[in-house]
Parts: C-alpha cells; sequence; structure tokens
C-alpha cells in the first residue's frame, strides 16, 4: 500500500512537472501549427540554468531565469525560420544542436551537474510547511501549483488579442495578414512563450531531481506529443480551456502508465520508448490509415460487384 | 484615392517560366470610385490585385494610396488601410476561432482594438452584434460558434464585414461571389453594394460578370496581356451593352475576349 501511494505520489508530480513540456506543445504544435524540435535541447537548458543558479544559492531566481534562456531559444528558432527562410523543422534541428554546446558550457563545461547540500524550490516549501501533517506531498503542492498557474496564464493570455492572432496564425496566415498582423510577429511570440515552457518544465524538472545531465532531453519531444495525444483522446480539444486541461490529464496518465509498465515490467522498460514512439505515429497517422482502409473497403466492395 | 504609375511584374525572371503578368499598367482611382474589371484568363487583374495589396512587390513603378506612397510597404502594413476578398470563401477567416474572435482579429486593424494584452470587452460583442445583424443571417445569435460551421456565402459575407468593420480606404474585390451559387452570390453582391455606397469605400473589383461588370459602380476597365486595354465611364458606360463592350475589346486587342468563365449575362 505505501509502495502504490509512493509510486502514484511520483507519477503525480512527474506528471505535472512535464506537463508543461506538453503545454508548450499545444501552443507549437496544435496552435501554431509549426513543429518545433527545438524543445529537446531547451528542456535541458532549463534544467541547466535552472541546477547552476540554485547551486549558486539563488534557486527562486532559477526559475524565471531559465523560462528566459528558453524564450532566447525558442526566439533563434522563430528568427531562422520567419526571417532567414529555414525550413520549420530544420530551424528547430538547427537551435537545438546549438544548444548541446549552451547546454554544456551552462553547467560549467560539464555534462551534468547535481545539486548537494543546497537549498532548492523545493526544500524551501517544505521548510516553511508542517511536514508532520503533509508529508512529501509539499513537492506535488509546488509541481501542481506552477502547472496550473502556468496553465491558467496561458489560458488567459490566448484570450488577449495578441494571442488571438497568434490562434488565427495556426488556422489562416492570410487573415492574420489582412488584420494588420504579422505571421512573423505572432510566430516568434508563440515560439518564444512554448519554448519558456519547455525551460520550465526543465527547471522544475532540474530541482526536483537535484541533477541534470546533458542528454536528459532526449525524446522530451515525443513524449510531449503522447502525452498532448492521451490528453485530447481522453478529454478531447473542443476549446482552449479543455485543451490545456487535455495535456495535464495526458501528462499524468502518461506518468502513471510508466509507473505501471515500471513496475510490473510488462514491457521492459528500455523498449517503453520505441512503444511510445510507436503509439505516437500511430496516433498522428490515424486519419489518413482510416481514409486508406476506408478506400480499400469501398475498392473490395466494388470489385465484388463487378464481379456478379 | 488611388494613384498607380506605371507598374510591371515579372514571375521567374530568365527561367523558361517567365511570364510578365503585369507590364507598364497605370490607373487612378477617385474617392468613391467603384471600378469593375473584367479580362481574358491570364490577364493580369488578380496580379493587378495581388500588387496592390502587397502580396509582392512589383519590379518597377509606385502605388500611392491617398497621397501616401506604398510601394515598399509590407502587405500587413497596408491591410490597415486595404480591405480585400478573395474568390475562395475559406480565405477570409480562421475556421477554428468563434465569430466573435473572427471579428475582433479583424478589428485590430483599428486605433482602439490595438492592445496587445487587451480582452474583447462587452462594448465591442456589442458593437460586433451590431454589425452583424446588417448582414440579416441571423450570425448574430451566433457569435460563438466556430466559424467552420457556417456555409460559404455565410463565410463570405463575414470577409466582407471584417475587411469593412473598420472603413478601409481602398477594398478589393477579386471574383468574391464567383464560388457561390447564384441566390447566396446576389445576396453577397447585395451586401457589398450597401457597404461600400454607405461608407464611400473606393473599390476595385474583379468579375467575370459582364452585366455586373456593367452594372455596378461607376467605371469598367478591361484587361488584356497584363494591360488595362479599355477604360470606360460617365455617359460613354451609361449606355453599354454587353455587346458593345466586347467590340470594344476586339477593336482595342485584335483579339476576341478569352475567358471560359465569363458570364456573357445571367
Amino acid at each position: 500500500m505505501g509502495a502504490i501511494l509512493l509510486i502514484s505520489q511520483t507519477a503525480l508530480d512527474l506528471g505535472f512537472q512535464y506537463a508543461l513540456v506538453a503545454m508548450a506543445l499545444f501552443l507549437s504544435y496544435r496552435i501554431l501549427d509549426v513543429a518545433d524540435l527545438t524543445t529537446d535541447g531547451c528542456f535541458v537548458l532549463g534544467a541547466a540554468v535552472s541546477v547552476t543558479m540554485a547551486a549558486a544559492g539563488h534557486p527562486i531566481l532559477a526559475i524565471p531565469a531559465a523560462m528566459l534562456a528558453g524564450a532566447c531559444a525558442g526566439f533563434v528558432t522563430a528568427f531562422l525560420q520567419t526571417r532567414m527562410g529555414v525550413p520549420s523543422i530544420l530551424a528547430g534541428i538547427i537551435t537545438n544542436t546549438g544548444l548541446y554546446t549552451v547546454n554544456f558550457l551552462a553547467m560549467g563545461r560539464s555534462s551534468s551537474a547535481s545539486l548537494l547540500r543546497v537549498d532548492t524550490v523545493f526544500t524551501m516549501l517544505r521548510d516553511v510547511v508542517d511536514t508532520d501533517i503533509i508529508g512529501d506531498w509539499y513537492k506535488l503542492i509546488l509541481s501542481g501549483g506552477i502547472t496550473i498557474l502556468a496553465g491558467v496564464l496561458l489560458y488567459l493570455f490566448l484570450g488577449t488579442r495578441l494571442g488571438l492572432s497568434i490562434r488565427a496564425t495556426g488556422d489562416n496566415r492570410d487573415m492574420v495578414r489582412a488584420s494588420s498582423v504579422n505571421p512573423a510577429y505572432t510566430v516568434t511570440v508563440g515560439l518564444c512563450v512554448s519554448n519558456a515552457l519547455t525551460a520550465l518544465s526543465g527547471a522544475v524538472v532540474g530541482q526536483y531531481q537535484k541533477t541534470v545531465d546533458i542528454n536528459s532531453g532526449t525524446g522530451i519531444v515525443v513524449i510531449g506529443l503522447a502525452c498532448l495525444i492521451i490528453g485530447e483522446t481522453v478529454l478531447g480539444r473542443r476549446s482552449i480551456g479543455r485543451g490545456i486541461l487535455a495535456v495535464m490529464a495526458g501528462s499524468i496518465i502518461y506518468r502513471f502508465i510508466y509507473a505501471w509498465v515500471f513496475y510490473t515490467k510488462i514491457v521492459p522498460i528500455e523498449c517503453l520508448r520505441l512503444f511510445i514512439a510507436i503509439v505516437v505515429a500511430l496516433a498522428i497517422a490515424a486519419p489518413t490509415i482510416k481514409e486508406g482502409v476506408g478506400l480499400e473497403k469501398r475498392r473490395l466492395t466494388a470489385l465484388r460487384k463487378g464481379g456478379r | 484615392m488611388l494613384n498607380i504609375v506605371d507598374i510591371s511584374k515579372t514571375f521567374n525572371p530568365g527561367t523558361i517560366n517567365e511570364k510578365t503578368a503585369l507590364s507598364h499598367v497605370s490607373l487612378h482611382l477617385r474617392p468613391g470610385d467603384f471600378a469593375s474589371i473584367i479580362g481574358s484568363n491570364g490577364a493580369g487583374k488578380s496580379t493587378l490585385l495581388n500588387a496592390i495589396a502587397g502580396s509582392f512587390y512589383v519590379d518597377n513603378g509606385s502605388i500611392a494610396l491617398d497621397g501616401k506612397d506604398i510601394t515598399f510597404t509590407p502587405d500587413h502594413r497596408r491591410s490597415r488601410v486595404i480591405g480585400r476578398l478573395f474568390q475562395d470563401p475559406l480565405r477570409g477567416t480562421a475556421p477554428s476561432m468563434t465569430i466573435e474572435e473572427n471579428l475582433a482579429l479583424a478589428y485590430l486593424r483599428s486605433a482602439e482594438g490595438k492592445a496587445p494584452f487587451s480582452r474583447i470587452t462587452k462594448k465591442d460583442k456589442e458593437f460586433f452584434a451590431e454589425k452583424l445583424k446588417l448582414l440579416g443571417m441571423g450570425l448574430e445569435d451566433r457569435m460563438r460558434q466556430p466559424v467552420g460551421l457556417l456555409s460559404g456565402g455565410q463565410r463570405q459575407a463575414l470577409t466582407l464585414l471584417m475587411a469593412t468593420l473598420v472603413t478601409p480606404k481602398l477594398l478589393l474585390l477579386d471574383e468574391h461571389t464567383a464560388a457561390l451559387d447564384p441566390g447566396t452570390a446576389e445576396k453577397v453582391l447585395e451586401l457589398t453594394r450597401a457597404i461600400v455606397a454607405e461608407n464611400q469605400i473606393t473599390c476595385l473589383m474583379v468579375t467575370h460578370n459582364m452585366r455586373q461588370a456593367l452594372e455596378l459602380g461607376n467605371r469598367t476597365l478591361m484587361m488584356a496581356d497584363g494591360n488595362i486595354v479599355l477604360d470606360v465611364s460617365g455617359q460613354e458606360r451609361a449606355g453599354m451593352t454587353v455587346d458593345d463592350l466586347l467590340r470594344r475589346f476586339k477593336a482595342g486587342t485584335g483579339k476576341d475576349l478569352d475567358n471560359d468563365r465569363i458570364l456573357l449575362s445571367d
């Protein structure tokens, strides 16, 4: 019983923390309709900045600093694709490649960094709350609080006039231009915000795990997409508010599935990535597959009728 | 109002696909002018509208609107003063956003509606509802529905409203009723006429309907091979029939008007 509680607690913690990546992808992939592959490197950037600054004694300042760094990474990707004519996927990959070095430098010319006996936002909260009553749940309060706050702010932002023009950019760029707004500007703002969210996720995860490794972001973008798709399957995506709730739900469900696989060993844990990759590919391909199957059915029916 | 002097545009210069779409076109529209353009396939009608809207920059010549040179102004800046409708009713609206949100975007062109972090106010909504009522399609009761649920005609009417929500100095209509069924086309055209007249908007309309070209507005232009070959207005235009127009076209270019979609009458 105790083990299950602990597992659930960890799954909830991580679910909320990684939900920020899914939220970032909701903004870039779903709303802006841009496949932003900056995500992997940006996540590590957030974690690296956060851990390095926490090690220097500024765990709280570390969070906005990480977000700012993430926004800068997003700006570079956006600049490449909107002003320099680099195809959007390639722009993300180029930034991502460059970030490897930036992350290495941010961790003090090292491929990993850890926090030993220094304050993190989590230990600071632990020191002010009564742990006799809430035990380890303070971590969840913080992780959940940050993610829910980010979700609420994103929701409010997307209701502003700037937010509306960002949403219209993914829908109909001609119309954005016709509304006297430059789509290059809305894409840039959108990618800055989404990468700030990704870096925020890295920043929280980094301080939670008290360590960061230069490769810890590999595949984060696909996991984020998996969370997005799981959430949308469960909650639908009819409105912006529902979409934001969906990514949180999706991320938490994903972490529970992960924990379940981890403890039951139903699939070897090394194979989970392959499994997730297949699920994500199938989910995104679903409309095309459905269409192909439908056409094949009609063809077979026509064939049978013709043979009579 | 609009002053185009000697503009040219060649697409894919120096390649096998080289095409001179506009060749030394000059055109002057007075404030309140409503000119319609007809012409053969590939005569440069849409290209002329694209040049004015800023979809591309012209190779030479200049374009001025209301005394201001806009030759090198990017399209999203020009859209503050130029409204535009396309043939495809899907091009002017964002399908997954609500009617209200679409109107709010169009309202960004105004001075009041621009503050980036402001939200749609109750006053805005009332203003939008009032404008929607003028369309007579009951859209004012569906403001929170996504635009993707509307029919082509409704979307085109909404686009018209959006293009004129903040009165533009120039309205460009590129066969904006051509993709609609005849009844809806008539209705959208009627709305166009009413809105343009009420706000005294200078207007340039491409059409393939000869009768429309003669009846609507106060000027008729004909284009061929990237040039304006005929420009009639006033007395001369008042007595003109479709046949006269075709004859004048042939006299001017030495060719028959060749447009596979042209409607000589309806």
